[in-house]
Order: structure tokens, then sequence, then C-alpha cells
């Protein structure tokens, strides 16, 4: 079988020396991590290999030999390269040489105990070595589903990724440490680090902890037995504001856990919670800003007040329409006196009341106003509770009105199977025109509430900080690899590039997605306009996992 | 080896260009017919004239410039999305087949299979509008049932070779497929 030799490109101008990395043996490829200079004890080499193969649970051992000389090939080298194999016993011995600065390098097996002398081909496959330390490998979702996973039918590349991934230990020793071993690798030069990253890493944990202690004092005085109360609890659970101040409240703890991350996964959605409330408190602040200069508050209260009057108003002649004789259409006197009556005064009480509070507006949309510095998300939710709020009124005629006129659905939808195909009683329909107006407005409110209540989901769930990995480190998140065949020439062996081949966009939003407590998934449109029309209520604040009634 | 000229199931030319780089290594690149400058200047008369008409009958001009955003931006989504430049074939025996489409943009799109999940390379036919087309595709191997088929991978989707431009490819894909099953040894445990 076709032997592959996995060469990191940082070591293409290493000199001479030992090849160290994993060999696998079901693929019959050999995963070279790093090159060990001359001269060494060869003692040394084995003691700290196993201790790097017992921390890093790889098992790293002694693969072949490199010899990069400058001028004509020596002679006395390759015997000496071909002894170490003698020493450092693997099956088989690779030796890989490259000649000054030629691109195409030649590499040979010693096999000891081979039972084909047939010369097998090479393949030589470069890799970026920290690309492929850095990257997380994600299956593809298909297989990711699948529960009869076994173990030997992985993918062999993940193998590889592995490997590398694991062995970071092996990457922490640069060339400027005074130990018994000199090693050639991505990091030899010098180990990376950031300061920004480490003052980050202590300043992290007591600001976890001050974020843990102030969560509880919160969460403690949520759970207070004061806020309990009948009136109260239904009010909270009502209002969208509080269910979305609810959940940043168990982003937060999710953050501020001092666990560390265990896996990827859990990794991305801490990072993922950490950047979207960052970006979300940025868009609040911003909005804050805009809406508190040129006294565009004071604007917004006195444009209020007008506009409640108007829709009372045209509520009110609409309803004196429906009272005499809309379009000509004869109608139940009595039964409309009732219903115009009872509705104008609820219009009469509500307007009472906007007047009564008109003075205070101002000030309370001040002060509800700063609650924007907690996030876009929270501005959005008090927005469409206040839009709840101001059309309740149309909402109580609405539940009149479609109780009314499920009532007579029932006993139309009754009575049309005893009269099958006789004439429609037309007299029967009464009230429902009326029903049908306020519909129409009651379908406008529910799709802006809706519409906002989408915004705050898409903003809740999508995972921004994936996104911004993928588009500035795209080989973080990788999909699958991609070879690149290099320059070739007559009896040397293949050679090949292998890079990371990123993650879609789409696959990114899909793996890393937030989950979110919305209750307006794409399919409830259709059914939104199929309870319109039969009749039954719609309850616009309830939420997934409450029971329907 | 060289390049030949088959035609696509459309009619129109492709040309196919197959390269050994090794004894177990082979690319089969077909290469799509180039977008036409007839064609593009047909359509972007047809959308000018009917924004000149609209702009005649609505006497605004924001519809001249609308016309002129939208064909610019069109024509950067199709030749970003849409048109595909060149389809081609990177069989390497025991490593995997990688799978890449570049379009006219510059842009790559690559998939790369592991030989593991490779179970065949096939040549199947489809019914098409009112034709019969042969195309190409990979059989990806079923992991927990050694004779099913878990996902089937047609190839050069958007040149569409007739049957003797895929004979030729299918042939080249199977010798070094073959190889595989001539030297079992370490193939481990399936």
């Amino acid at each position: 079988m076709v032997l592959k030799v996995f060469f990191p490109s940082c070591c293409s101008s290493a000199e001479s020396g030992i090849l160290i990395g994993r060999w696998i043996s079901e693929q019959n490829s050999a995963v070279i991590l790093a090159v060990v200079h001359f001269p060494f004890i060869p003692v040394q080499v084995k003691q700290y290999l196993s201790e790097v193969q017992r921390v890093t649970k790889v098992s790293v051992s002694v693969l072949g030999s490199w010899s990069n000389s400058k001028q004509e090939k020596e002679e006395s080298l390759s015997e000496f390269l071909e002894d170490l194999g003698t020493i450092f016993s693997h099956e088989p011995w690779i030796q890989i040489s490259k000649e000054g600065d030629s691109k195409f390098w030649s590499c040979s097996t010693l096999q000891k105990q081979s039972n084909n002398p047939k010369e097998e081909e090479i393949i030589l496959v470069y890799y970026d070595q920290r690309k492929v330390m850095l990257s997380h490998l994600h299956p593809p979702l298909a297989t990711a589903t699948s529960t009869d996973h076994k173990a030997d039918d992985a993918s062999k590349l993940s193998a590889v990724f592995d490997t590398v991934a694991k062995s970071k230990i092996l990457f922490m020793t640069d060339r400027y440490d005074d130990g018994p071993i000199k090693l050639t690798h991505w990091q030899s030069d010098g180990v990376e680090a950031s300061i920004i990253v480490e003052l980050m890493k202590q300043a992290s944990v007591p600001a976890c902890m001050l974020l843990t202690f102030l969560l509880s004092l919160i969460s403690g005085i949520c759970r207070s037995r004061v806020l309990k109360f009948w009136p109260l609890s239904f009010l909270w659970s009502k209002l969208s504001t509080c269910e979305q101040l609810g959940h940043r409240l168990q982003h937060l703890q999710v953050i501020s856990s001092n666990k560390k991350a265990q896996n990827q996964t859990q990794l991305m959605r801490k990072a993922n919670i950490f950047v979207s409330l960052l970006i979300d408190v940025a868009l609040g602040i911003l909005l804050m800003s805009w809406l508190y200069r040129k006294n565009r508050i004071g604007h917004l209260a006195d444009t209020l007040i007008p506009v409640a009057d108007h829709v009372a108003e045209e509520l009110q002649d609409l309803l004196q329409w429906l009272m005499g004789a809309p379009a000509g259409l004869k109608m139940n006197r009595a039964l409309d006196q009732v219903l115009g009556r009872f509705f104008l005064y609820h219009i009469h009480l509500w307007i009472s009341y906007i007047h009564l509070m008109s003075p205070f507006i101002e000030m309370i949309l001040w002060y509800v106003g700063l609650s924007a510095c907690l996030g876009l998300t929270v501005a959005l939710c008090i927005l469409s509770d206040i839009i709840a709020l101001l059309t309740f009124h149309i909402y109580c005629f609405y539940v009149y009105g479609a109780r009314l006129y499920c009532l007579k659905i029932y006993g139309l939808s009754s009575l049309w199977r005893l009269f099958r195909g006789k004439k429609w009683n037309v007299l029967r329909q009464r009230v429902d025109s009326c029903s049908y107006d306020l519909d129409q407005l009651r379908l406008l409110v529910v799709i802006v509430q809706g519409l906002i209540h989408l915004l705050v989901d898409l903003i809740d769930s999508l995972p921004l900080y994936s996104i911004i990995l993928r588009l500035c480190r795209s080989y973080r998140l990788a999909a699958g690899v991609k070879f690149r065949v290099l320059e070739q020439q007559d009896g040397k062996p293949l050679r090949l590039l292998m890079q990371v081949n990123p993650l879609s966009y789409g696959s990114v939003i899909q793996t890393y997605r937030l989950p979110t407590y919305s209750c307006y998934p794409k399919d409830s449109w259709t059914s939104l306009c199929k309870k319109l029309f039969l009749g039954e209520l719609i309850y616009p604040w309830k939420h997934k996992g409450e029971k329907q009634d | 080896m060289g390049e030949r000229r088959y035609r696509s199931a459309s009619g129109a030319l492709v040309a196919l260009r197959r390269r050994q780089h090794s004894a177990s290594c082979r690319e089969l690149a077909v290469r799509c017919p180039r977008l036409q400058l007839r064609s593009l200047s047909a359509v972007t008369s047809a959308v000018w004239l009917a924004a000149y008409g609209l702009f005649v009958l609505s006497e605004n001009s924001m519809v001249l410039s609308a016309a002129i955003f939208i064909t610019l931006f069109g024509l950067i989504i199709y030749l970003h999305f849409v048109k595909v430049d060149q389809e081609s074939l990177l069989v390497i025996g025991s490593l995997g087949i990688q799978v890449t489409s570049s379009y006219a943009s510059g842009r790559e799109s690559t998939t790369f299979i592991e030989m593991g999940q490779v179970k065949d390379v096939v040549i199947n036919e489809a019914i098409h509008m009112q034709k019969v087309i042969y195309y190409l595709c990979i059989l990806l191997q079923d992991p927990g049932d050694p004779q099913g088929v878990s996902e089937v991978v047609p190839l050069f989707q958007s040149s569409k070779p007739r049957l003797d431009c895929l004979i030729e490819v299918y042939k080249s894909c199977q010798e070094i497929l073959e190889q595989r099953k001539t030297a079992p040894q370490s193939s481990g445990i399936k």
C-alpha cells in the first residue's frame, strides 16, 4: 500500500536530525511532528518521548531520519543515519533527504522484516502545523447524528488533526530553552503569546467571581416572595421584557461560571454568548445616545397622546357606522346597540385613562428608555410591550367579537350539516362584519409584534463569535481538507499540499445557533391565519413550553 | 496527457484535460464554455430598454440608476455564485477523491471525500425534461451496512459532458480505484 508522510512545512529548512511523530499503521501513514537535531543522547530522547507520551496520550516515537545537506550528498552522514535506524527501531524507517535548495526531496524506507521487497509508492503531504493544530474538524452533519458510529470508521484525516492538536506540549519548548533535546517545529523560533490575552486571563478570575456574586444577589431578589403574589406573577409572565431579561440573566450565569469549557461546543457557546451580549449592549447604548439627544423623548411623548386620540376617534366613527346600516345591510338593531354602546364605553374609559396619564408619560418614557443600556433586545421588547399595552382595548374588542363569531361559526357548522345545499342564511351573519374589521387592525398589531419578536430571536440566536471567527480566522472551523498537487519530478515521491477547507456560513449558523424561547417558528404563520379565520383566540404572549388551553 | 474536445448535454463544446501526476494520482478537469459576449449584451440591452420605457412612463430618473445598479450587481452575483468555469476531479489512490468547482470570478469550492468512504464511481442515467442524460457519480459507503450506499454525489453538474467524455473519466478513475483492491494488506478494520 502507498505510504503517506505528513510533513510540517515549517521543518523544510531545518538542520539534519531525526524525525519524531506518530505512526498510524492502519492507514500506513506517518504524521511527523518535529525534528530532533544532533547532538543528542538516544537514552535522553527515549525518556523525553515517553514523558510526552504519558502526558498527551499520543504514541509519539522516532520515525526516521532527515538530512538537509547544503553541499553534495555526504556518504558518511547517510551511513550514520542508517545506523540510527538500529538504535531507534521502527518499522518502517523513513529516510528523507534534501539537497541544497532543491524542491524535490528523495524519500526512501528501510524495511528490516519486509516480506515484499517491492518498492512501495510514497506520497509526501505538506501541512501547516499551526493551522492544523488550532483547527477543529467538523464532521458532516449527516454522520454526526448517526448512532452506530464505530471508532474504526472515523475519518482518517481526523486522526491526523487529533495527533497534532493533542501534542501541544511538544511545541512548548523553543530553541532558547537549555534542554538536552533541540527540536524544530512551528514554535521553535519562540513560543507565541499575547500580552493582552494573558492580562485578560488574569483579570477574568476576579471579574467572574464579582459577576457571580452580583448575579446571585439579583436572582435572590427575583425569587423573593414579594414578587410572587398572583397579580404580579401573572404580569411578569406575560411581559416579554421580563422573559428577555430572565434569558439574559441565564446567559450571564453561563459566562461567569468558574468551570472551564469541556469541549469545543461548550467553548463556542460561551464565546458566542459573550460576543452577542457585548454587541447587544453596545447597540443599546448607541440607541440610547441617539434617543436622548435633541429632546427626542419629549417629541415622542408629545405625539403619543394625539395618536391615541386619533385611533380612538376612528374607532368611534367605525362603531357609529356599524350601529347604523353598514353598506346597506340590515342588522339586528338591539344587538347592535348593545355591543356598540359597550365598545364605545370601553373606548371612552381608555381615552380618559390615557389623558390622566399624559403629564407622566414623558417621565415614564425617560426612565424606561434608560433600560436600553441593558441591550438592544431589551429595548425592542419594551417597545413590543408598550404597543401591546396601548392596544389592549382593541384586544378586548377582538376577544368579545371573536368569541361571538366563534359561537356563530359553531352554530353555522352544525346547521350546515342539516341544511346542506340550501341557501345560506345571511341574517345570521349580523355582528360578524364588525369582527372582520377589528380583525384587520388586530392582524396589523399582531404582525408588528411578531416582527419585533422575530428580530429579538434573530439577535438572540445568531452565533456572532462563530461568524466573526469564520470571517477572520477561517482555518479554526474546518469542514474538511483540500489537497493541491505541487510540482512533480519523475522518480521522486508525489508532493501534495494539505490545506484546511473552512466551514460554510450556513453550517456555522446551523451548528452553533443558540437556543431561544420564541413561539413564532416559520410554520406557525399559516396556523395564525387559520386561527384568525376560524375564530380561535390568539394569545400573542404565549411562549414555547406553556400549556395551550 | 493533453486536452480533447467533447460536447455537453446541451450541445456546447467542453474540453477534458487529463494529467497524471504519479502512478496513483490523476487529475481530470472539464472546462465549460465561457460566458458569451452576445448573450451578456442581449440581457443588458433588454434590461436597459425596459428601464427606459419605465422612465418615459414615470418621469423618475431613479429608475435608470436602479437599472444600472441592478445590472452590475446581478452580473457580479452571477459570476461569483452561478457561472462555473471548470470542474475538476483529483483522484489520489489511498487518500481520497477531491471535487473542485472553479467559478468565473475565481472562487473555488472544494470537497474532499476520503477513500474509506468511497464505494465506487459509476455512470448513471437520468431523465431530464425530454432527454435522457448520463452523469458520473460517486457512491459513498454506508458505515453500518457494507452492501449499502449512504449517499450519491453527482459530478460535473454544470458542464454535463456526454457519454463519450464520461467513459474516459470513468476508465481513468477505475484504474486508480482498482489499485486499492489489489493492495489490501493495510486496509484496516472495516
